[in-house]
C-alpha cells in the first residue's frame, strides 16, 4: 500500500520524488537520462482521486449486471428449444439479478433519493446514462419474462419480452465495461478496448454457471458450451489487457486485486472444466461447477475493481505512462525533424 | 419530463467531442457569445500566502474539511476536494550543485525584465506586483533549497471529463466558458470523481453530492472577479477573457525565460491539448508532476466511440457465443428433451 508509506512526514526532496534522478545540467536538449518507471510526485499523492464506490455496490452492480444480461440470452436460447425448465430458471435469476444490481446502484448513490434524476437527461457521453436507460428498458422485459414463465399466463407477451430481454441483455452485460473505462482510472481506461469483451466473457461465464445450478443435466449441454467459451475468451482477454496495461499491469497482478484475478481465473476454468467433463452426468457436479464459475465472475468484476483503485491511489501509474507518451511523442518529432534535415542536405 | 441533450445541463451549450462538437472554441462561448474567461497562475510569483484558500472558502461558503498538520512543508490543505476548491502545494527543493541552474538573487528582481545582464547571472525577474520569484539563499552563495508554490484549482477543461460523464446534467458549461456543478440537481453518482483528470472534483461524504470551484460563478454574474483572484496580493492568479490571459502568459514566459528561467513553462495553455486546453492553465517551474499535476492529461471521452463500438462488438459476441453454444449442443445431439 502506498498510502501507509507516503503519509509519513516527510520532504520533497526526499520521499516526494520516488527514484528521484534530477537531470544535470542542461534542461534543453538534454539526453533521455530518467531511467524508466522514475517518475516525480507531490509528496506521493495520488494525482487523481480513486472512485469512491463502494465496490459491494459497483462491482457487485457489473457482476449482477452480467448475470442478468448474460442469463437472458440463456433464457431465450433454452425456451426456444424446449428447454423449459432451464428458460424458467434462468428468467427468474435474470429478474433477481436486475433487481438486486439496481439497488445496488441507487444505494451507492450520495443522495439515493434522487435516483430518478439520472432520467432527467440521455447522454450518450455519460455511460452512466446510457445504462440507466438501459436499466429501465432492460428491466420491465425481464420482468414481464420472468412473471409469464412464473405464472405461465400471456405465452406471447412472454415470448416477446423474452425476446426482448436477450437482446437488450448483452448490452446490458458489456456496457458495465465502458462504465468503468470511460474514467481517467489508469487500470481501467487502459483497457478501454479489451475490457468490454472480458466482462461480456466474465458475464457468460456466470449465466451459464447459473444455468448449469439451476437447470437439470439433461438441458446443460448449451450451459457447458458457453461456460467452455467463457472460460477460454476470459483467459486469452485477461492476457491481452495486461499485455495492453504496460506497467499498470502491476495493479492487475498484484495486491488484492492480483489474488481476486487468479482466484477468478482458477474458478472460472475449474468450473468450465468440471462441467464439461462431469456436468452431464452428476447434478452434484454440474452444481458445483456452476457456484464455481459464479463465484469466478464475482471475483473477476472485484478484481478489476480492486485493480482500478489501486491505479488511481498510486500516483506512478498515471504519472508514468504519461510521461512515456511524452517522451515518445518527442522522440518522434525530433527523429522526424532529423529526417527532414537530412533530406534537405 | 426527459429533457434529452447532448451532454449538457439546461443552461449550457454541447460540450463535447463525442457529441460532434469540439468543445468551447477559444475565446468565445458559441452558445452565450460571450467571451470565455480563465485563470492564469503565474507560480512564479506566488508567496504561499493562502489568501487565495480563505478568500475562497469564505465566499462560497465552503465547510471545514479537516484541521491535521500532513508534514507536506507548509501545505496542511494536501490536495484539491469537494471542500477544497484552492490549494496551495509547497515543495521544498534541494538542488544538487548550480551548475548551469538558475538562481535567482532573494531581493533581487527591481530591475525590471527581460534586463540578464552579465554573463549570465540572471536577474531576479521583475514581476508585476514588485514580488520576486522565489529563490531561497540559504548560507551565502551556494543556495540550494529552493520553493516552489502553486495555487492549483478546477481547470474549467475546454472537454471537461466530469461534465461529459455527468448522467443528470448536473454539470453544465456556463455562458462564460466554465463548468459548474448544479447542487439542486447532482444526486451523488460519484461518477466525476474517477473521470476527473486532475483529481479535482470529489464527494462530500456527509452530504453525498460532488462539489468543485465555480470560477465564482455568482460574482461573474455580477461582473466581479472570482474571489481568490481578488485577494491575491502577487497578481500570482490572474482573471480574465482567455485569449488574453493566453497572450500575457506568452510574455511572462519569455520574459522569464530571457532573465535566465529555462525552467519556466506554461501547463495547461496549449488548446491542442488532450483537454483541449484548460480555462484554468499556469505557469510551472518545474515538471507538472512535482506539483501533483498530470504530466499528459487526455480527457477519457476523447475514447468514447472506441469504447462503444468495442462494447457493441462485444454484445455480439455474447449472443454469437450463446447462440454457438445452442447449436454445438444440438450438433452433439444433445436436445435437452432426452432422457439425459
Ligand atoms: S479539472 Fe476536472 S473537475 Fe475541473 S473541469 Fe476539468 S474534468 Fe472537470
Ligand atoms: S456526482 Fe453529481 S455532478 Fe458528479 S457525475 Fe454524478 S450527478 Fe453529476
Amino acid at each position: 500500500m502506498t498510502s501507509a508509506e507516503s503519509s509519513l512526514p516527510r520532504r520533497a526532496d526526499e520521499g516526494g520524488r520516488h527514484g528521484r534522478h534530477r537531470r544535470g545540467g542542461r534542461r534543453r536538449g538534454e539526453q533521455l537520462m530518467v531511467p524508466k518507471a522514475e517518475f516525480q510526485s507531490y509528496y506521493g499523492r495520488p494525482v487523481i482521486k480513486p472512485p469512491s464506490w463502494e465496490a459491494r455496490d459497483i462491482a457487485g452492480y457489473f457482476f449482477l449486471g452480467g448475470l442478468a444480461g448474460g442469463g437472458s440470452v440463456l433464457a431465450a436460447g433454452a425456451h426456444l428449444t424446449g428447454r423449459a425448465s432451464t428458460a424458467k430458471a434462468m428468467k427468474v435469476s435474470s429478474l433477481a439479478a436486475v433487481s438486486l444490481s439496481a439497488a445496488a446502484l441507487v444505494h451507492d448513490l450520495g443522495v439515493p433519493s434522487r435516483f430518478y434524476n439520472m432520467l432527467r437527461v440521455a447522454k450518450p457521453t455519460s455511460p452512466m446514462s446510457v445504462g440507466s436507460w438501459l436499466l429501465a428498458a432492460y428491466g420491465p422485459a425481464a420482468g414481464a419474462a420472468a412473471a409469464t414463465a412464473v405464472t405461465g399466463r400471456l405465452p406471447r407477451t412472454g415470448a416477446l419480452a423474452t425476446g426482448a430481454a436477450a437482446l437488450l441483455g448483452p448490452a446490458l452485460a458489456s456496457y458495465t465495461a465502458v462504465l468503468a473505462a470511460d474514467t481517467a482510472v489508469p487500470a481501467w481506461h487502459g483497457v478501454h478496448r479489451e475490457l468490454p469483451y472480458l466482462f461480456v466473457a466474465s458475464a457468460t461465464a456466470a449465466s451459464a454457471g447459473m444455468a448449469l445450478a439451476v437447470g437439470p443435466t439433461r438441458e446443460n449441454a448449451p450451459a457447458r458450451w458457453a461456460a467452455g467459451l467463457a472460460a477460454v475468451a476470459d483467459v486469452a482477454v485477461s492476457q491481452a489487457a495486461e499485455r495492453r496495461l504496460g506497467m499498470v499491469a502491476q495493479t492487475w497482478r498484484e495486491g488484492r486485486a492480483g489474488t481476486l484475478l487468479k482466484t477468478a481465473k482458477a474458478l472460472t476454468v475449474g468450473g468450465a472444466v468440471t462441467a464439461a467433463v462431469l456436468g452431464r452426468r452428476s447434478r452434484i457436479a454440474a452444481v458445483a461447477a456452476g457456484a464455481a464459475l459464479l463465484a469466478g465472475s464475482a471475483c473477476t468484476r472485484f478484481g478489476v475493481f480492486a485493480a482500478g483503485t489501486a491505479s488511481a491511489e498510486d500516483p506512478k501509474y498515471t504519472v508514468v505512462p504519461q510521461r512515456e507518451r511524452l517522451e515518445a511523442a518527442k522522440a518522434k518529432a525530433e527523429t522526424a525533424a532529423t529526417a527532414a534535415e537530412t533530406e534537405k542536405g | 419530463m426527459t429533457d434529452v441533450t447532448d451532454g449538457t445541463g439546461p443552461a449550457g451549450p454541447p460540450s463535447t467531442l463525442a457529441s460532434g462538437g469540439r468543445g468551447v472554441p477559444d475565446g468565445m462561448d458559441p452558445h452565450s457569445g460571450r467571451e470565455r474567461v480563465g485563470f492564469f497562475t503565474d507560480t512564479s510569483v506566488c508567496i504561499g500566502c493562502k489568501a487565495c484558500e480563505v478568500a475562497c472558502k469564505e465566499w462560497n461558503a465552503i465547510p471545514e474539511d479537516g484541521m491535521s498538520l500532513t508534514g507536506m512543508s507548509y501545505d496542511n490543505t494536501g490536495a484539491l476536494g469537494a471542500s477544497t476548491w484552492r490549494h496551495v502545494a509547497f515543495v521544498e527543493q534541494t538542488r544538487p550543485a548550480p551548475e548551469g541552474r538558475t538562481e535567482l538573487p532573494l531581493l533581487g528582481g527591481r530591475s525590471g525584465a527581460g534586463t540578464a545582464s552579465g554573463g549570465g547571472e540572471p536577474q531576479g525577474a521583475g514581476v508585476p506586483g514588485g514580488a520576486t520569484a522565489q529563490e531561497t539563499v540559504e548560507g551565502g552563495s551556494g543556495g540550494d533549497i529552493r520553493w516552489l508554490m502553486s495555487s492549483d484549482v478546477c481547470k474549467h477543461c475546454t472537454h471537461a471529463a466530469c461534465l461529459d460523464v455527468c448522467p443528470t446534467g448536473a454539470l453544465f458549461r456556463t455562458e462564460f466558458g466554465t463548468v459548474v456543478v448544479q447542487e439542486d440537481v447532482c444526486n451523488g453518482c460519484g461518477y466525476c470523481v474517477p473521470a476527473c483528470p486532475y483529481g479535482v472534483i470529489e464527494q462530500r461524504p456527509d452530504d453525498g453530492r460532488a462539489f468543485k470551484c465555480t470560477m465564482c460563478y455568482d460574482r461573474l454574474g455580477a461582473g466581479q472577479e472570482p474571489a481568490c483572484a481578488k485577494a491575491c496580493p502577487t497578481e500570482s492568479i490572474q482573471f480574465g477573457p482567455l485569449d488574453e490571459l493566453r497572450a500575457r502568459a506568452a510574455l511572462r514566459v519569455d520574459q522569464l525565460h530571457e532573465a535566465g528561467v529555462t525552467e519556466a513553462r506554461l501547463y495547461g495553455e496549449d488548446p491542442e491539448d488532450g483537454v483541449g486546453g484548460d480555462g484554468a492553465f499556469f505557469l510551472l517551474l518545474d515538471e507538472p508532476e512535482v506539483y501533483g499535476l498530470p504530466p499528459d492529461p487526455v480527457v477519457t471521452t476523447r475514447d468514447l466511440p472506441a469504447m462503444w463500438k468495442h462494447a457493441g462488438v462485444a454484445a455480439l459476441s455474447l449472443l454469437g457465443a450463446c447462440g454457438a453454444a445452442f447449436v454445438a449442443a444440438a450438433v452433439t445431439g444433445n436436445t435437452g428433451r432426452g432422457r439425459g
